[in-house]
């Protein structure tokens, strides 16, 4: 396979971006999008210019560094795949195909397709953690949890913290990610001791960073492991029963 | 060999763009955050679906002839009485209709001022959506289109304000409403108004939903249903009434 590629080069955080095309001949189908970049950068090395910087590490989809706008889309056109996973049997032979980072105030560009998400820590930082000394695991049956609560605490639990959901909001919106991060553990009995202090601590600083939900629904489409929207919904009404419970009586599930 | 790759010597920073709020006192505390505005965006939102459905419900009657309609509006400012003042539950409705108008307007506008600050270089390549559908980018084009119509709509058919409606006559509630849509540029007016009604409420009936946490696999199918009947519902009906008196059936 043959491909045209629009790809995002910027210097610096300060410098100027623009696009450059390059070609990219003798793809196999089987090659994922990075190893189509890989590729490029094989070229650009030989020929003494700089490569194509982008993030990546374990091109599994599981460690969320290898976020990028491919056509438009975040992670490009397949759903529920991070881009190391995406395929080019996806694309049609000889297309040309644009790739441009992730854009938001709080994710500014290192260089090239590479941004700094590290607003993410701050949310994860105000909250994201249950900190308590768990010892070694206690028997399963002290602690329940029905079936469907631990599916959806799984579920959440898959974010990769890769930052589409961002990327793809109109609003630059992480109300997915937050959402994710602080359900996986409110769902959980493990999770209640700190439950709305932690909602109302990432809540509140996701608000400091990003922009915020007006429900476009736009987030689950781009996220790579199908976070559901669910979640933020979940988040609302905890927020607004962080804001108003008697704190006092909240530890036994009086309040 | 040579490393290729020079350094970026500036550093890209990450800056907050919101301060955290100080907290006030509850319920104040609740209006702080955007998470919390959307909250009372949705209460008011809930407000208004209820103001229009009744609205366009107690419309209907004007099919019913002169004299029912008329009875109606009649009913409408003697709710209660004579155990409340003639007209009060009237006030009580319309003062708390005005502030749910205010707190909506106010939180719709707040937050857009906090999105349009979070993406500053925008993407430079055509982007592609998927979810984000026609009726929930267009939010705040209807939304103000409603505003302007609710100013219309009172100066027409509520004050009787001379340049909009120069037939009108106090109390003549059923002749003043074939008066005002017999002529065309106004019944357009209420038509396209309440298309874009409509729209803002095939977004905002579903997204309410989201913005209170209400959510269960139970309903969850349902919201969407939910919010394109309603929509339909008052659109229909609304539309129907300008439409019957061009038409002569209304007269
Ligand atoms: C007066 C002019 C109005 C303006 C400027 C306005 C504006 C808005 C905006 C900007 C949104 C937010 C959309 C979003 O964040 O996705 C919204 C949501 C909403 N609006 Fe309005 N609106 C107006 C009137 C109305 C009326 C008359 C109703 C009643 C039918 C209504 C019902 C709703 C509902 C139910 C929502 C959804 C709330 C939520 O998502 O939590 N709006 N409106
Ligand atoms: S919610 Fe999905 S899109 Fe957002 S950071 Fe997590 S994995 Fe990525
Ligand atoms: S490289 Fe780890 S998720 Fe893609």
């Amino acid at each position: 396979m043959k491909f045209t590629l629009k790809v995002w080069r910027q210097d610096g955080p300060e410098a100027k971006g623009r696009f450059e095309t390059y070609e990219a001949n003798n793809i196999s189908d089987e090659m994922s999008f990075l190893e189509v970049l890989d590729v490029v950068n094989e070229d650009l090395i030989h020929a003494g210019q700089v490569p194509i910087h982008f993030d990546h590490d374990c091109r599994e989809g599981i460690c969320g560094s290898c976020g990028m706008m491919i056509n438009g889309q975040a992670h490009g056109p397949q759903r529920g795949t991070a881009t190391c996973q995406l395929h080019m049997r996806k694309f049609q032979d000889g297309a040309t195909i644009v790739v441009e980072p992730w854009r938001a105030a709080s994710f500014p560009i290192v260089r090239d397709l590479v941004v700094n998400r590290s607003a993410f820590d701050r949310i994860i930082e105000a909250g994201g953690f249950v900190s308590v000394n768990t010892g070694s695991a206690v028997e399963a049956n002290t602690l329940p949890v029905p079936k469907q609560v631990a599916d959806a605490a799984m579920d959440a639990a898959q974010c990769i913290g890769c930052g589409a959901c961002v990327a793809a909001c109109p609003n630059g919106a992480a109300q997915l990610f937050t959402s994710a991060k602080l359900q996986h553990l409110n769902l959980l009995p493990q999770g209640q001791a700190e439950r709305w202090e932690r909602t109302e601590n990432m809540v509140e600083t996701m608000e400091e960073y990003f922009g915020t939900c007006t429900n476009h629904g736009e987030c689950e489409t781009a996220c790579p492991k199908n976070i559901s929207i669910d979640f933020i919904a979940y988040m609302n009404r905890d927020y607004i029963k962080a804001k108003s419970l008697n704190r006092k009586l909240a530890g036994q599930g009086l309040e | 060999m040579a490393q290729a790759t020079p350094r970026s010597t500036v550093e890209a920073a990450v800056r907050p763009i919101r301060k955290r709020p100080k907290p006030l006192p509850w319920p104040l505390s609740l209006y702080q955050t955007y998470v919390g505005k959307k909250w009372v965006m949705a209460i008011t939102g809930v407000i208004g679906l209820l103001f229009v459905a009744g609205h366009m419900f107690g419309n209907i009657k004007m099919y019913m002839g002169e004299q029912e309609f008329l009875h109606y509006a009649e009913g409408l400012r003697t709710v209660a009485y004579p155990i409340v003042p003639e007209k009060f539950l009237l006030w009580v409705a319309r003062l708390g209709l005005l502030g749910a108008l205010v707190l909506h307007l106010h939180a719709a506008f707040s937050i857009w001022n906090h999105n349009r600050k979070v993406r500053p270089v925008g993407y430079q390549s055509r982007r592609d959506y998927i979810a984000a559908d026609w009726a929930s980018r267009t939010m705040l084009w209807t939304g103000p289109i409603i505003l302007l119509f609710i100013a219309f709509h009172l100066a027409d058919l509520t004050w009787g304000v001379e340049a909009v409606n120069p037939d009108f006559q106090s109390g003549e509630v059923y002749q003043n409403v074939v008066a005002s849509f017999s002529r065309w540029p106004v019944a357009t007016i209420y038509i396209v108004a309440n298309v874009a009604l409509g729209i803002h409420i095939y977004h905002g009936a579903w997204s309410l939903f989201q913005s209170l946490g209400v959510n269960n696999p139970q309903i969850n199918q349902g919201r969407r249903i939910f919010a394109a009947l309603f929509a339909l519902a008052i659109v229909a009906g609304n539309v129907s009434f300008p439409l019957a008196v061009l038409l002569g059936i209304v007269e």
